[in-house]
């Protein structure tokens, strides 16, 4: 199996990245090298064999239905590139 | 020898004794810094300032009669991808080049408790991906022991920062052998902890299923005191266990009779320089010496273990950094509306590899790919933790080399992801199966250090450092880099 170019710029899509023609170009090739060493998997035998996810027993932990207090709203925003009115700002999410 | 290149033991009874203050010992750290780090380049960020004002603080404290813990003013560094509050968290990465944590990582907290002195952050491979640091979107860090070689990666820094006599001792974090790996190529100790035993809160995600933090230090016996005070369960981390804190130093005894050692034939073959076979050997043989029974193992699928990493750790990391998004922190790049923000945000900011990885997660977990990938290469971790079981049922350690190689040169991998990738063929397989292992120095070979890897069961640490510790007190010492003419 292997990776073409518009495969990678859909995929660079998927992952919100915009790439350059000669990124496109060598992310590709370098892709390609990446996944024919992986292609050694498909000689294993996994039949009925658990995927793991997780090293430890997965469980989950519920805790009591409580208020506890958490990050103040200013904390939070104390890294925000712009911020308006107590919120994080970005720019128009829908054309007008 | 720089007073940091003391263990941490020496140090405390140093400073109880009154050798030296508080402030003494701070600035002893601050000038090795000033002195070397222009070289090594180890540190991102420097606290100067905070770091002498805890220290005038423990002085006052010392001189009250205020009983001083083991780690009271001990000068640390810690790995630039753990949180630590009003202070640079960058992750080696442009996309955080003005990110401050608003909290303290669940280890900072612990080892602010206890008293331990944060120096500054060390530098890494960009958000821990990287075998080299040179993927780090500052500068590269440079290997104490010859300049011109690599520190080995991801904490890179950490380990420099340690070898050189910067700090005492660093934190670090282990996905695929980020912690051991440089602890190898620097001459240092390095400890991965059993997945869930020290909490991963503040730590920023890489993989999460694989990430633990750990400690770089000068002793074994100082890799038990760094675990004793960052262990322990954590209900802001929903996959730190729930087991009992352990004492570790009480199992340093230097007895290993009858210790069963099992040495994986993988681990050994031809994918390993002789160089570094030769000293791994050499270690094996001082063992059973000491006591020891040593036996050849299989790990028979262990030759997977690297593309199934690659396609594990890629996945979880693509999720995890989609979080980067230049809304609520970070860098932020302009665009005409928000998709477009993304884009320049995240095109710009992300480093080479970063960008390689996520695009690698992305494909494997897309509908059409995420059985022959990300499914396949699940069932291939439960095959190769399967094979560590099958070994402890009749072994109480597996040994092998840390590294397949020791430190090379700068530059000289960058360009071939898949060669650089397989510098963890000896480290990955641990992370997979969530298994605790050290590192630490066995000899020289050609000049650069040798890493002995000790691999225990889940939640055994004490069995790996009670054997790290026997080794290292029955072995030759292989001594302190010297740079600018000065041992660390």
């Amino acid at each position: 199996m292997s990776i073409s170019k518009e495969e990678v710029q859909h995929v660079a899509k998927l992952a919100r990245l915009t790439l350059t023609p000669e990124e496109t170009t060598s992310f590709t090739q370098q892709l390609n090298q990446i996944l024919d060493y992986a292609e050694a998997l498909k000689e294993l035998d996994t039949d009925g064999v658990k995927p793991m996810s997780h090293p430890m027993p997965e469980h989950n932990r519920m805790r009591e239905d409580q208020v506890i207090p958490s990050i103040e709203r200013e904390l939070a925003l104390a890294n925000a590139p712009e911020q308006e009115e107590g919120m994080f700002k970005v720019p128009p999410v829908f054309k007008g | 020898m720089s007073l940091l290149s003391k263990s941490v033991h020496e140090i405390h009874n140093g400073l109880k004794k009154g050798e030296f203050s508080a402030r003494e010992l701070t600035q002893a750290s601050i000038d090795r810094i000033q002195a070397v780090d222009q070289e090594v380049q180890a540190f991102l960020h420097l606290d100067e300032e905070g770091a002498v004002q805890r220290a005038e603080e423990i002085d006052k404290q010392i001189a009250a009669g205020k009983q001083l813990s083991m780690l009271t003013a001990i000068p640390m560094g810690i790995k630039d991808n753990i949180c630590t509050k009003d202070l640079f968290t960058t992750c080696g990465s442009q996309i955080l080049a003005n990110y401050k944590a608003i909290y303290n990582a669940t280890v900072i907290e612990k080892l602010d408790k206890v008293g331990a002195n944060l120096i500054g952050k060390t530098n890494m491979d960009e958000f821990a991906m990287g075998s080299s640091t040179e993927n780090s979107s500052f500068f590269p860090t440079k290997n104490p022991w010859d300049l011109k070689r690599v520190p080995g990666g991801s904490s890179g820094g950490s380990a420099a920062a340690v070898a050189a006599g910067e700090v005492c001792f660093a934190l670090g974090s282990d996905t695929g052998g980020s912690i051991r790996q440089p602890a190898s190529f620097c001459g240092v100790v390095g400890l991965k902890p059993t997945y869930g035993r020290v909490s991963r809160f503040g730590l920023v995600a890489f993989a999460s299923s694989l990430d633990q933090i750990g400690p770089l230090t000068n002793t074994v016996d100082d890799a038990a005191v760094i675990l004793e005070a960052i262990q322990g369960y954590d209900d802001r981390d929903n996959t730190s266990a729930t087991i009992a804190p352990t004492s570790y130093r009480d199992s340093l005894t230097g007895d290993i009779k009858g210790l069963r050692v099992g040495v994986p034939k993988e681990m050994m073959g031809s994918g390993i320089d002789e160089t570094v076979r030769e000293q791994i050997k050499g270690a094996l043989t001082q063992l059973e010496k000491m006591g020891a029974v040593i036996d050849e193992v299989s790990l028979p699928h262990s030759q997977y273990a690297v593309a199934t990493y690659y396609l594990i750790a890629p996945a979880e990391a693509s999720s995890n950094l989609a979080r980067f998004d230049g809304v609520r922190y970070g860098v932020r790049r302009e665009g005409i509306d928000l998709i477009d923000l993304y884009h320049e945000t995240r095109s710009q900011g992300f480093g080479d590899e970063v960008k390689r990885r996520v695009m690698l997660g992305t494909y494997a977990l897309s509908s059409g790919y995420y059985d022959a990938y990300y499914r396949k290469a699940q069932q291939a971790r439960t095959l190769i933790s399967q094979d560590f079981e099958a070994i402890f049922a009749d072994y109480d350690v597996v040994i092998g080399p840390t590294a397949p190689t020791t430190a090379f040169a700068l530059g000289e991998q960058i360009d071939d992801p898949l060669t650089m990738y397989i510098n963890d063929v000896c480290t990955i397989p641990v992370n997979l199966a969530g298994l605790p292992a050290i590192s630490l120095p066995c000899g020289m070979a050609n000049g650069l250090p040798v890493g002995l890897q000790i691999i225990g069961k889940a939640f055994d640490e004490a069995t790996i450092l009670r054997v790290a510790h026997a080794y290292e007190q029955e072995s030759a010492s292989i001594g302190k880099p010297v740079i600018g003419g000065v041992s660390a």
